[in-house]
């Protein structure tokens, strides 16, 4: 039988119990594995490790944001020119930029960008040189200084389209064909370049029969010689956001995040009493705080989708609260002679191994994203690692003595202690039993 | 195994199938490349996954509202004219920020009341308010002017979506971006070269048959010489090429034109590359019924009269009426045969209403799209796979259970899309991914309330009852929330983040099915196999 050990006390049950042969009748277990069974953890005692815990990171964060990286905003709230490119060889970025320079780019910034084996670059401006009046200016000026080395009056097959090539060869006939050749050489050219772009990732070698053999007849490769030549380049992505979309997004992501902030109050104030609506917001805004502040202190760029991730952010950390805030309310009906802390405290114990098992099983996916999903997710999948962590740690950590510090402060007013509402249509009655805590 | 529960057995495998042919729908033959292409026809591809371009256009909505009060300006002085009413000035003020608003000035008082009718009668669109000194604005109502822009943005979407079509590309989404600021989204999906395009949408081919009263002249200021510095009425300055240079570069030349148009694109029936006499390229058109029957009018009116062709306020061509015409004509410029192609296809399209201007372009390169669709679903399955097997392993025959609910959750989600017709990005299969790590939690809050019942000493039966029981209005909760945020995500976002709120809430609906019914069903069909007392597997 194997034996787990993560945390506090892990079980293998099925073992246990077996004195009381009725139980074991009802127990109804077979062996099973399980993490975090009657664990008895004085978290509301440890509630000043995790406020300094909290404070250091959202401090930290909250200076770098003030005074050393800022918000790193992405081009989609900064606006700028963003043009990615793939090399067929290992780019140097120092001489890339000297080329962008002396076709006039002063302020371009190159650097390389993904894997090493990759073979990209990010080629950068800024919202300076990037204006509505001409929107994609200063793309057109890199990609004329990176083809630079051209070879005269022929076209970059590893910068053309489709459509180009077929109607290239459309006027060619190489293959002589009569009445489909439209089909025929779209059919091709399509071939060449989903080969250059899904074989090859979006640059070939040369123009070749060797390179090209897959996918096209001797006769065409040898007219497309006459016209096009292989730069060492791909342009892979170009993003250009000008200032009026830029300042609208930078708008839209704060509304969507009060917004979604606003919605939560509203839902769990009426699902609950407004203090817990209160206490999970000001948790889940506590996610967002570190979440945004680990970005700026690794100075990565936060893009639309890692807004996306904060926005799911706020509806998941709050599930884990929603859980334990759950248990709470029920405990409360349960053991009305408790005190407030020792509910709470008992409350989260009871769910921790689901608090683990649900985060944990999250992570892994968010894990699997942040590993292997490529770098366009890599801003939104890293949002989501961090905030899953941190969402799961403040659910027991910050909300519940949120609810017990509400709880004292109201005593400590002589006012009574928070009214626990029956809940309407909470499944069916309870447990004639008392649950064994 | 009991009545209700076989209902509800076939409720479940009737969903399925169901939600299986809005993925796969109905191939036509069953081979694996026959499904995949069937699956292909049935979820879209976002333009992050399957390359090509993202523009988000600015339509200049003051143009359409320009016209329309400089039409009415030039109505209001022929109608004070007509009814005698004097006025000092009438201009407008600030076309650039109140494009629908005009001040008369100096209005005697005693023809307050016949100004005020004449505004009344003639211009039930607009409004006139009284200032200083016998002042009047007249502005366009509010609600009116809100149309006019809005039917601006609805016909430049119209021509625009004319001229993609004519292009030849397939599945453009062409429509309203934004919360009422005039914006338009175009995605052109396979275009990864959108110079062109741009063009084409850019050009506003607004065309214009008029008379030419005058020209040409070298400049603005000789013009206005010949005439003692005033133009004469309704008429404008143009400017356009000099016609009769045709083989000089040298660049403009002044007409005096007439304000009035014999006829407009609106009245173009159809418009192709052609040549002129002198095998030119050049663009011949055809008017419609109507719009023939007018210049059958006016030219046999101005037979010996100078005709100008007016492109975007531009002169392309003057020409002397030496008959009557019908209904053609040719358009001539400096024209190669590819810009006579677009010409007439943007003629053909008809006019944008107002000028447009871009504010964002994105371009993804196919090499990126495989790439990306590549590293997700990599990722997908490895998520998945990772979810799975713990469910299994830590739950035993429940892990099989919630298994075939997240399979069947992840069948939905994907019917769902397959039936919407929701594009599926890259962020989408990251959302994909989350439903499965977020929809697992709703059986493992279920699955952990039945062991703690379990221990509670219940019975299966009953412990899986109070599972379910108190379990439910919590994973609602939780879903909603997440269901909350995802929504704004969906309202506010666009392209891969608006694919990614797509999923995640089609995704957590299936969920709140998958995980509490089907898994339910699947509870309740094994304890209905089993001997009273007997264990259950969690």
């Amino acid at each position: 039988m194997v034996r787990y050990s993560l945390f506090a006390k892990v079980i293998v049950s099925s073992e246990q119990r077996t004195t009381n042969s009725e139980q074991q009748i009802f127990e109804g277990i077979v062996s099973s594995v399980e993490f975090f069974r009657d664990t008895s953890i004085d978290f509301l005692g440890k509630k000043w490790y995790f406020l300094v815990f909290s404070l250091v990171f959202s401090v930290a964060g909250l200076l770098s944001m003030a005074f050393w990286h800022g918000i790193p905003l992405g081009v989609d709230f900064r606006g700028g020119t963003l043009v990615y490119v793939k090399y067929a060889h290992t780019p140097d970025p120092s001489a890339i930029h000297s080329e962008i320079e002396g076709a006039g780019l002063k302020n371009a910034r190159v650097q390389r960008y993904g894997q090493a084996g990759n073979n990209e670059v990010l080629i950068a401006l800024d919202i300076q040189e990037t204006s509505e009046q001409a929107l994609d200016k200063g793309k057109t000026q890199i990609i004329q200084a990176l083809e630079s080395h051209a070879t005269a009056g022929k076209q970059d097959l590893n910068n053309s389209s489709s459509l180009t090539v077929a109607n290239y060869l459309l006027e060619k006939d190489p293959l002589h064909v009569g009445t489909d050749a439209n089909p025929r050489y779209s059919a091709i050219a399509q071939a060449i370049v989903d080969y250059r772009d899904k074989v090859k990732g979006g640059v070939l070698g040369s123009i070749s029969n060797d390179e090209l053999k897959s996918v096209a007849d001797p006769a065409v490769v040898a007219s497309l010689q006459d016209n096009f030549y292989v730069s060492d380049f791909g342009i892979r992505n170009v993003e250009i956001v000008g200032p009026q979309v830029g300042q609208q997004l930078r708008k839209q992501a704060i509304l969507a995040t009060l917004y979604s902030l606003g919605g939560m109050l509203i839902y769990l104030g009426f699902r609950f009493e407004w203090i817990y609506g209160v206490a999970a917001v000001l948790t889940v805004f506590h996610d967002t705080l570190i979440t945004v502040g680990a970005f700026s202190l690794l100075n990565w760029e936060i893009s639309l989708t890692v807004i996306a991730a904060i926005l799911t952010l706020i509806g998941y950390s709050n599930n884990d609260t929603i859980v334990v805030f759950d248990r709470i309310r029920e405990n409360i009906k349960l053991l009305r002679r408790d005190k407030l802390s020792d509910i709470v405290n008992k409350s989260i114990n009871q769910t921790l191994s689901r608090t683990i098992l649900t985060a944990g099983l999250t992570f892994l996916t968010v894990l699997a994203l942040f590993l292997f999903g490529g770098e366009v997710l890599h801003g939104f999948s890293f949002a989501l690692v961090i905030g899953i962590l941190i969402g799961t740690y403040s659910s027991i950590a910050i909300a519940a003595p949120i609810l017990v510090a509400y709880q004292d402060w109201r005593g400590g007013r002589g006012k009574k202690p928070i009214a626990m509402p029956v809940r309407s249509g909470s499944g069916p009655a309870q447990p004639k039993e008392k649950v064994k805590v | 195994m009991n009545k209700n529960l076989s209902w509800k057995l076939a409720v479940i495998v009737g969903i399925l199938l169901a939600f299986l042919i809005g993925i796969l729908g109905i191939p036509k033959d069953w081979s694996g490349r026959g499904v995949l292409a069937s699956i292909a026809e049935r979820i879209h591809l976002g333009l992050d996954l399957r390359g090509g371009t993202h523009l988000i256009l600015q339509v200049q909505v003051n143009d359409a509202v320009n016209v329309d009060s400089d039409n009415a300006l030039a109505r209001l002085k022929e109608d004070f004219r007509t009814h005698k009413i004097n006025y000092a000035d009438i201009i407008k003020p600030d076309p650039v920020n109140h494009p629908e608003m005009i001040v008369v000035k100096g209005v005697p008082p005693d023809q307050t009341s016949d100004f005020k009718n004449i505004i009344s009668d003639r211009l039930p669109e607009y409004d006139a308010s009284s200032g200083a000194e016998n002042s009047w604005t007249v502005s366009m109502k509010a609600q009116n002017l809100a149309d006019l822009k809005n039917r601006a943005v609805s016909q430049a979407i119209e021509t625009i979506r004319n001229r993609i079509d004519q292009l030849g590309v397939s599945e453009p989404v062409i429509q309203e971006h934004g919360l009422g600021q005039y914006q338009i989204l175009v995605q052109l999906p396979g275009v990864d070269d959108p110079a062109r395009v741009k063009e084409i949408m850019q050009s506003t081919a607004m065309l214009e048959i008029k008379q030419s009263l005058g020209g040409p002249y070298s400049s603005e200021q000789s013009a206005l010489q010949e005439h003692g510095g005033v133009l004469p009425p309704d008429t404008v300055l143009m400017a356009g090429r000099s016609i009769g240079s045709r083989d000089t570069e040298t660049g403009e030349a002044w007409y005096i034109i007439s304000r009035a148009s014999a006829v407009t694109g609106r009245d173009l029936r159809t418009a192709e590359p052609s040549t002129d006499e002198n095998g030119q390229p050049a663009v011949r058109f055809i008017l419609t019924s109507e719009g023939g029957r007018k210049f059958y009018a006016f030219t046999s009116a101005h037979v010996g009269d100078n005709l100008a062709v007016v492109l975007d306020n531009k002169v392309q061509e003057v020409a002397v009426i030496k008959e009557a015409i019908h209904d053609t004509g040719v358009i001539n410029g400096r024209f190669t045969p590819q810009q006579t192609q677009d010409l007439s296809m943007t003629l053909r399209s008809g006019a944008l209403p107002a000028g447009i201007k871009y504010l964002e372009e994105r371009t993804v390169g196919p090499s990126l799209g495989a790439d990306s669709i590549r590293s997700g679903v990599r990722a997908a399955i490895i998520g998945m796979l990772a979810v799975l097997i713990f469910m299994l392993i830590y739950y035993r025959w429940a892990g099989v259970n919630a298994d075939i609910a997240l399979i069947l959750n992840l069948v939905i989600l994907l019917g769902f899309m397959g039936y919407f017709g929701a594009v599926l990005t890259l962020p989408g299969i990251a959302g994909v991914i989350l439903t499965v790590g977020m929809g697992v939690d709703s059986n493992v809050l279920i699955f952990e309330r039945i062991r703690e019942e379990l221990r509670n000493g219940k019975t299966p039966p009953s412990a899986v009852e109070q599972g379910f029981g108190h379990a439910w209005i919590t994973i609602v909760d939780t879903h909603v929330t997440t269901i909350v945020s995802a929504a704004i995500l969906f309202i506010f976002g666009t392209g891969p983040v608006k694919g990614f709120a797509t999923t995640l809430v089609f995704g957590l609906a299936a969920n709140l099915f998958t995980a509490v019914f089907v898994s339910r069903v699947i509870f309740d069909w094994v304890l209905s196999r089993k001997q009273r007392g007997e264990a259950l597997s969690i």
